[in-house]
């Protein structure tokens, strides 16, 4: 367990590295890839990240209260604040 | 004319001394498409976790529907109904709060690829109450490939005690939420998600105690925190598209707080549709954290420091979970009636809870310190019922 004991450095990696990438996708001529003719299974209701809000809004809360870490839940969370 | 103005930014952006403008420029670039509202929809839920010697049960009910073109509303309903005795009950023979109740409402405001939201919590119980506010915008850039949200929330609780009618503390929560999600290809999406919350007041659980050597055996003493708490978290999550009509979909987050708290947890789910109607969902969760910097399961002396904390959700353990969905949907095809689609979904969860150094403390024929490990088992129960309309 301890070994994942923070490295300020490599916490900041992932969200760096997103900045970075779209700092230089302004810089550059990137068009959009997928076209909307192309988004087909995208749209397919199996891949969204919560297809059921209540769903995961309930299981999210029960892992808040099972559990210290919380945020970043995603779509359908945010709980209620309270213990 | 957007293009001209698009053209002068980008000599702008493409100067290396300029990294905002590029940032800036990134987020404003591309073709626009329009965001949409949330689907119109009702959710009747039974919920259930039973393990640790408690069960909370109750009733949830969400509803989400359009009022205008630009205008989606919502409104949730939910109990939880508290049973049973948990090990901190059983050995401190404490009460708590037997049932909470929470109203939630929202609203979205669709502007050409904006969405805006505001949200109303409020949550319940004979010895606690919490009010919650939200703020939330949301754009659509780049061709509809990216979607970037911003959303703020800040909750003012007020702590009770059920044994102490003039007992009354409070508690302030902020919390800042920045989310990035992408379209990666025609098959593969990501959600980038940071999230900030801040606590100031009164963060103890008052029933909660924690215990010290005293003589022989161990005494009791109500928990002490620190007044102040923030946590930051980083989760990044996908969806895949498999090469025939099912979802591979993964989560990583990783959390850390100013109370020395680090975890993590990752998730890896499958989800595949048979025939029409039925949906099968599996996945498999695995969570792991350290302790506290002020917990203990046994301290020295009753001051041994400033904070003491026996608070088992603040020691070192993991949790793993596998969770089981079966959905049954109905198309009725009256698409000009009020009712589009319904489902019937049942979902079970096991969570599997090992603790690393908070101990059974119900053994009182062993010598304090030398008990077994404590564990617990629970499952999870939704039942649900849908309807799109």
């Amino acid at each position: 367990m301890p070994s994942l004991h923070s490295n300020k450095w490599f916490q900041a990696l992932p969200l760096g590295g997103l900045l970075l990438l779209l700092a230089l996708g302004g810089c550059s001529p990137i068009q959009p890839w997928v076209k909307p003719y192309e988004r087909n299974n995208l749209a397919d209701p199996i891949m969204q990240f919560s297809m059921d809000p209540v769903e995961s809004g309930y299981m999210h809360h029960v892992y808040q209260a099972r559990e210290a870490a919380r945020g970043a839940e995603g779509g359908g969370g945010g709980g209620c604040g309270c213990n | 004319m957007a293009r001209k103005v698009a053209a002068e930014a980008a000599v702008v952006a493409t100067n290396p001394r300029y990294p905002l403008a590029c940032l800036l420029l990134a987020l404003i670039s591309g073709s626009l498409w329009a965001a949409v509202l949330p689907a119109d929809r009702a959710d009747v839920m039974y919920h259930s976790y039973d393990g640790g010697g408690v069960k909370i049960d109750g009733p949830a009910v969400l509803v989400r529907k359009s009022v205008t073109d630009d205008v989606s509303v919502s409104a949730q309903y939910y109990v939880d109904e508290i049973s049973g005795a948990s090990i901190d009950v059983q050995v401190n023979a404490s009460e708590y709060a037997e049932e909470r109740t929470q109203y939630d409402i929202g609203a979205d405001y669709l502007l050409n690829k904006t969405i805006i939201s505001v949200g109303y919590s409020n949550s319940s119980e004979n010895d606690y109450e919490a009010d919650t506010y939200s703020l939330g915008i949301s754009q659509d850039f780049f061709g509809d490939l990216s979607t970037l949200s911003l959303s703020y929330a800040i909750g003012n609780d007020t702590v009770g005690k059920s044994t102490d009618p003039t007992f009354e503390e409070d508690k302030r929560t902020q919390s800042y939420q920045f989310s990035w999600t992408q379209v990666m290809t025609k098959n593969l999406l990501m959600n980038f998600i940071y999230h900030a919350i801040t606590d100031e007041g009164y963060l103890n659980n008052p029933y909660r105690t924690y215990r010290y050597v005293d003589g022989s055996g161990a005494s009791y003493l109500t928990e002490k925190y620190p007044e102040t708490r923030t946590s930051h978290a980083f989760a990044v999550r996908g969806r895949y598209y498999m090469p025939y009509r099912a979802a591979f979909g993964f989560e990583y987050r990783r959390f850390n707080d100013t109370w020395g708290i680090n975890a993590y947890n990752m998730d890896l789910g499958y989800t595949h549709p048979i025939n029409d109607h039925w949906i099968i969902d599996v996945h498999y969760r695995y969570y792991s954290q350290n302790e506290a910097d002020f917990y203990s399961d046994l301290f020295p002396t009753a001051d041994f420091q400033n904070y003491m904390a026996r608070d088992k959700e603040l020691s070192t353990y993991t949790n793993n979970t596998i969770g089981f969905k079966v959905s049954y949907e109905i198309d009725t095809g009256w698409s000009h009636d009020w009712l589009e689609k319904a489902s019937v979904s049942l979902a079970w969860d096991m969570m599997s809870l090992e603790y690393e150094n908070f101990r059974d403390a119900r053994q009182t024929n062993r010598t304090p310190g030398t008990e077994s490990l404590y564990s617990l088992d629970a499952d999870v129960i939704r039942f649900f019922i849908s309807a799109w309309f």
